[in-house]
C-alpha cells in the first residue's frame, strides 16, 4: 500500500473531539454511493470511528487514509503518539488509559480495540514506544 | 411505530427541523458510552442519551440510528443541531432522565407489539 493509493485522506488532531469522527460520515457516504451493502459498511465505519478516537485520545496528530483493493476495503491509520506499550492488555476489554476528562464524554470505555478487532476480518498493529501507532484495517466483501 | 407519534406521545421536544413522519422505530438504545452504542445499539434506533457534543452525530451516523433523546434536560448547541439538520437526522430533548424515558419508550412500543 503506498501513499498514492488512499482514496481518501484524513488529518486527526490529537484532543481535537469536537471537530473529529468526521470521517466516518465521508466515508459512509463514499461506500453508499458505490453500492456497497448496509451491514458491511456499518463494520467499517464502528471501526473507523474507533481508530480515529484513539488518536485523537491519546495521540499528538495522525492520519487516515482509506482504500479499496480487489475486494477489500483497507483502512490505515498512523500517528504520531506515545504508542502502546502493551498491545495484548490494550486489546483486553474495559482496559484503558485514557484521562478522566476524556471518560467523561463518553470514551475510554476500553472498547476501542476490541470493536475495531471485531468489526475487522484483519487487524494490525505496529507500535513503537515514544513514537507512534500504525494500525492497519481490512474489510472483505 | 412512527416516530412523529412516538415524540407527541412521550412529549419530546424536537430541536431538529426535519419531517418525521416517514421514520419508523422498532427499538431505542440507552446508553453514554460511545463504544458501548457503536458495539450493542441496533442500527435503525431511537438512541437515548446524556452526552451532547459533537461527537454523537459520528456515532449516529456510523450505526444509521434514526433519531437522538437527549434526556436530563439536555440541550446541545446550535452547532451540533445545525450539523445534524443537514444531515437529517431527529434530535429531540426531554427534561425526564434516561431511565424514565427509556421506560416509556419501551411500553409504547411493546404495546404497539412491536
Amino acid at each position: 500500500m503506498k501513499e498514492e493509493d488512499c482514496l481518501l485522506k484524513f488529518e486527526i488532531q490529537g484532543g481535537e473531539f469536537l471537530d473529529s469522527g468526521e470521517s466516518s460520515v465521508v466515508i459512509k457516504d463514499y461506500l453508499k454511493k458505490i453500492g456497497i451493502p448496509h451491514p458491511f459498511i456499518r463494520r467499517v465505519l464502528i471501526a473507523t470511528y474507533e481508530a480515529e478516537m484513539n488518536v485523537v485520545a491519546h495521540a499528538e496528530r495522525g492520519t487516515l487514509c482509506f482504500m479499496i483493493a480487489e475486494k477489500t476495503v483497507v483502512i490505515r491509520v498512523q500517528d504520531k503518539g506515545p504508542g502502546i506499550p502493551d498491545v495484548d492488555l490494550a486489546m483486553q476489554k474495559g482496559y484503558s488509559t485514557a484521562t478522566q476528562e476524556v471518560r467523561q464524554m463518553g470514551f475510554g470505555a476500553g472498547m476501542g480495540l476490541p470493536n475495531m478487532k471485531q468489526n475487522s476480518d484483519t487487524l494490525i498493529i505496529n507500535t513503537e514506544v515514544g513514537t507512534g501507532t500504525e494500525v492497519i484495517m481490512e474489510f472483505t466483501l | 411505530m412512527k416516530l412523529d407519534i412516538i415524540a407527541n406521545e412521550l412529549n419530546w421536544k424536537l430541536l431538529t427541523k426535519i419531517s418525521l413522519t416517514k421514520i419508523d422505530i422498532d427499538t431505542g438504545y440507552s446508553g453514554d458510552l460511545l463504544s458501548d452504542v457503536l458495539a450493542n445499539c441496533e442500527p435503525g434506533s431511537l438512541w437515548i442519551t446524556i452526552q451532547k457534543h459533537k461527537n454523537i452525530l459520528g456515532v449516529a451516523a456510523a450505526k444509521d440510528i434514526s433519531a437522538v433523546i437527549l434526556a436530563g434536560g439536555i440541550i446541545p448547541d446550535d452547532a451540533l443541531i445545525e450539523t445534524a439538520e443537514k444531515r437529517d437526522l431527529a434530535v429531540f430533548t426531554t427534561e425526564e432522565t434516561a431511565f424514565i424515558t427509556s421506560g416509556k419508550l419501551y411500553r409504547l412500543l411493546k404495546k404497539d407489539g412491536v
